[in-house]
């Protein structure tokens, strides 16, 4: 029979603490708390608001905007991510591998229009395609192919409410929490694309070389964060 | 004023190129003491005949139209140009065949480090040679591969691309339900699997091999791991998996791999062993391959094949990544 030599050479192979890259924003508060009660030391990052990377004794924590973190996983910058399922869809094309779903910072990714507003009609009916406003072009894209829509998407970068009130689109795809920054503006849910939620992701090839402690850490962060 | 050249391609300028260069001449030197010969075939080759090999295969980047109409490629790999060259210019000779090649292939990739749509890939194809003799020498010649290249730490990935299409088979899941758990298990997004599995009308046990499998990698102890799940799919696999690591660990390469039941590859005409090659000193793939047994037969030469292709632009990366670790450790 065959002993186990490969993973006692593997053990050997790998190097310093995980390094897991941590969404500011929405998530940051959610992920903290997780991180707590795995037993790992947040209050460095909680009180310090200025550094961007914190050291622990079991992980170095890398915070950065939701959106950068594929970027980083998938070259291997950080071998772990926390983001949310909104920002993987939309760059799916970065290729992280996708662990587990850790519940919290639950969001719906919606189609919305203006409250008792024809226009989203009225636009695909008259003039062959709605003008969707949206922070999310690919996911936005996807949802009116795979519905058989046309849709003009317009990518915009700061508030996307904003679009629909001065009439550069007749509607917005965007992610949801409360819906009231939507009721605020007049704006009213039309149709639910997805639900999301906050996500652990791996860079490929930490996941092959360093598997037991990252499974040992995806077991703990399954458990932490059942609903 | 600059002149603009197409995206994910680039140029080479001499400090660069002569670091790339040595790589290539002992990635060369070792694939010749194997007893290896070097093939070149054309980088551009008929879009069908590229097609006939792989309809599933790697993003073709470029098509075009010749003068008399037809439709040409780029190759997107060398694989199947080197199975067209055996199948043309080898049909009557006795085999086994033993090519490397040094090359450019271009994808549709969204280029990045280490990612161009023009790039060089260094490989080797056995073919005529069957899962007992030939995939052993291949992962030998791979090991010795990366240790010319200076990349000592680098592990290879060692996984089985018939595991899950023959426990599909055995499960009955068929049509849309098998193509979204591939998917799914192609892009490791195991959230995405777990749903795809659970709206299967399959027991739970079932259920939990299908899960588990996608994670188990390691020593030779998953395979013993593998085996408790039972199955006849399971049985087979870890039954060819325990073989080939036997014959790894007679030709002292067995050290360096990493067993993976996860492991897919995203090119459509691997058969039985696949491989992956990682360093630990940077986040992307170095190279893989793997057996192909029924790609020969899809040019009318039906013969058992197994090769693998290094990115030497990512390996040439990984050498300096390498580098500058043993820099920083030394100070």
């Amino acid at each position: 029979m065959i002993g186990s030599g490969a993973s006692g050479g593997l053990a050997a192979r790998s190097q310093g603490r995980l390094k897991l890259a941590v969404s500011r924003g929405a998530l940051y508060p959610g992920t903290l708390d997780l991180l707590d009660r795995l037993g790992v030391d947040t209050s460095e990052a909680r009180s310090d608001s200025r550094s961007l990377v914190f050291s622990t004794p079991e992980l170095d924590l890398v915070t950065m905007r939701p959106s950068d973190v594929p970027t980083y996983v998938e070259a291997g910058a950080a071998d772990l991510g926390i983001t949310g399922k909104d920002v993987l869809s939309e760059q799916q094309d970065r290729a992280v591998y996708e662990l587990l779903d850790l519940h919290f910072g639950a969001c719906r990714m919606v189609l919305a229009g203006r409250r008792g507003d024809q226009r989203l009609d009225e636009g695909e009916r008259r003039l062959g395609a709605m003008r969707i406003a949206t922070k999310y072009p690919r996911t936005a894209e996807r949802y009116f192919e795979d519905t058989g829509r046309q849709a003009e998407i317009i990518e915009v970068k700061g508030s996307v409410e904003l679009a629909p009130l001065v009439g550069l689109a007749d509607g917005i795809v965007d992610l949801v929490d409360t819906g009231r920054t939507l009721e605020e503006n007049d704006l009213e849910v039309r149709e639910e694309i997805t639900a999301c939620t906050a996500r652990l992701v791996a860079n490929r090839v930490a996941h092959k070389l360093r598997a037991s402690e990252i499974d040992d850490l995806a077991e703990r962060m399954r458990e932490a964060a059942r609903p | 004023m600059t002149h603009p050249i197409p995206p994910g391609t680039r140029d080479i300028l001499p400090d660069e190129m002569r670091e790339l260069r040595a790589l290539q001449a002992s990635l060369c030197e070792v694939f010749e003491r194997f007893g290896y010969g070097e093939v070149a075939t054309p980088t551009i080759e008929y879009d069908d005949v590229l097609a006939q090999g792989d309809e599933r295969g790697a993003p073709v980047a470029y098509r075009f139209f010749d003068e008399r109409g037809k439709l040409l490629a780029m190759r997107s790999d060398m694989t199947i140009p080197i199975a067209r060259l055996v199948a043309n210019r080898f049909a009557t000779v006795e085999p086994p065949f033993r090519f490397f090649y040094i090359g450019s292939a271009y994808r549709a990739v969204r280029p990045q480090r280490g990612q161009m749509r023009e790039f060089m890939q260094a490989g080797v194809e056995l073919i005529g040679s069957g899962a007992t003799g030939g995939t052993p020498e291949v992962i030998e010649v791979l090991s010795a591969a990366l240790d010319a290249a200076g990349l000592t730490r680098a592990v290879i990935g060692l996984g089985d691309a018939d595991l899950y299409p023959q426990l599909l088979d055995e499960l009955g899941v068929s049509g849309t339900a098998r193509r979204a758990i591939t998917d799914r298990l192609a892009s490791h997004d195991l959230v995405g699997l777990e749903a795809e599995v659970e709206a299967l009308e399959i027991g739970t046990s079932e259920r939990e091999t299908l899960l588990r499998l996608a994670n188990l990698r390691g020593g030779a102890e998953v395979l013993g791991q593998a085996r408790e799940l039972g199955g006849d799919a399971v049985e087979r696999a870890t039954g060819r998996l325990t073989t080939l690591f036997e014959a790894l660990r007679e030709r002292g390469v067995a050290d360096r791999v990493s067993l993976d039941l996860g492991l897919l590859r995203d090119l459509g005409y691997y058969t039985g062993a696949i491989v992956e090659v990682y360093d630990p000193a940077v986040g992307h793939v170095l190279g893989g391959g793997g057996r192909y047994d029924e790609l020969m037969g899809r040019f009318g030469r039906p013969l058992a094949a197994a090769g693998f292709a290094l990115y030497t632009e990512r390996v040439h990366i990984a050498q300096a990544e390498e580098e500058r670790l043993a820099e920083e450790g030394s100070r």
